[in-house]
């Protein structure tokens, strides 16, 4: 079972490189909580001990993004938020994934009105949908187990030599 | 004297041409008035001492659509003193759209006032601030209103790049 098991023999294994980063990757995402309405509430949940988003290597919310590979949108983002929130996702470093957590980040959910963003897929790249209004706790871990799936499968030199997103200069509304 | 009474009274005797009428449903009163005397009767009824009504809850806006005075203004006030909410209304129509502010009577009024600019596109004359308060600045509709569509214009709203 696991690394121990090699232990008793000559005390090293073979692998590649990819495999061991893509390994170190997906056990340790660092979340940037988005929270934006009631679904950080489910959020903060999963941090707590009952759920303790821990187990999974996920548990250093960080509230700059600087620091993070994992922006979980929680909540409804409005036309003036999205501005916001695309100006946090620039900012964080590559390789990095998106969870649209809940009803009205995927899809707009039941606010089908003038002010709110259809689905932040508009205007961010989305990795994992997550269903539910809010989700449950249970659900964004699953959404978590999901993009480490993803992470699982990629390669180190998938993220070499990306050039520099552009920013634009946002002139505040 | 009951009290609205002493209210509708009070508001006849100092304005007898902006008074427009007074009614009662389900106990709380509301008078209707002209909107060229309204900081002087809202003036009145603040500092009057028998009335004191020190409070602005809220200035909304009702969109008539059809009527010939489109918006009506509505003032909610409360007085501690006789612990009472009282209503105003005002028309203003469509083709003067403006109406003088209350901010200078009432601080709270500024930012209710500016929601009412930025959802009804009723403009406040002598507003210390009047800017947009939810929506985006270059943004050029009203929202409130009832010929905005519910799910917006499309493109009237900017996102960013993907």
């Amino acid at each position: 079972m696991g690394l121990e098991a090699h232990l008793k023999s000559d005390g090293f294994i073979t692998t590649t490189i990819d495999a061991v980063i893509a390994w170190s990757r997906q056990n340790s995402v660092w979340p940037m909580p988005m929270g934006i309405s009631c679904c950080a509430i489910e959020m903060m949940a999963v941090a707590d001990p009952k759920y303790d988003i821990a187990r999974f290597g996920s548990e250093v919310m960080r509230f700059t993004p600087r620091q993070c590979d994992l922006m979980i949108v929680a909540g409804t983002v409005t036309y003036k938020m999205s501005h916001v929130v695309r100006k946090i996702y620039d900012q964080m470093p590559d390789p990095k994934w998106v969870i649209a957590m809940g009803a009205c980040t995927s899809t707009g959910g039941i606010y089908r009105t003038y002010s709110v963003v259809q689905g932040i897929d508009q205007f961010l790249p989305v990795d994992v949908y997550l269903a539910g209004c809010p989700p449950r706790p249970d659900n964004l871990l699953h959404a978590l187990i999901q993009i480490q799936k993803k992470i699982g499968k990629t390669k180190a030199r998938d993220f070499q030599n990306k050039p520099l997103p552009e920013l634009p200069i946002i002139q505040n509304n | 004297m009951e009290l609205k009474e002493l209210i509708t009274q009070k508001l006849q005797e100092n304005f007898p041409d902006s008074f427009i009428s007074s009614n009662v449903y389900m106990g709380d009163l509301s008078v209707e008035v002209d909107k060229k005397d309204i900081v002087k009767i809202c003036t009145l009824l603040k500092e009057n001492s028998e009335l004191e009504f020190i409070l602005c809850e809220d200035v909304t806006a009702i969109d008539w659509s059809k009527r010939k005075d489109r918006f009506t203004v509505v003032y909610h006030i409360f007085s501690f003193k006789h612990n009472f909410r009282l209503r105003i209304k005002a028309n203003v129509d469509e083709s003067d759209c403006t109406i003088d502010t209350v901010s200078s009577v009432w601080n709270t009024a500024n930012w209710e006032e500016r929601e009412v600019y930025d959802m009804f596109g009723i403009s406040f004359n002598n507003h210390p601030d009047l800017r947009r308060m939810y929506m985006p600045e270059d943004f050029e509709h009203y929202p409130l209103r009832k010929d905005f569509p519910l799910t917006g214009i499309p493109g009237s709203l900017s996102l960013p790049k993907k």
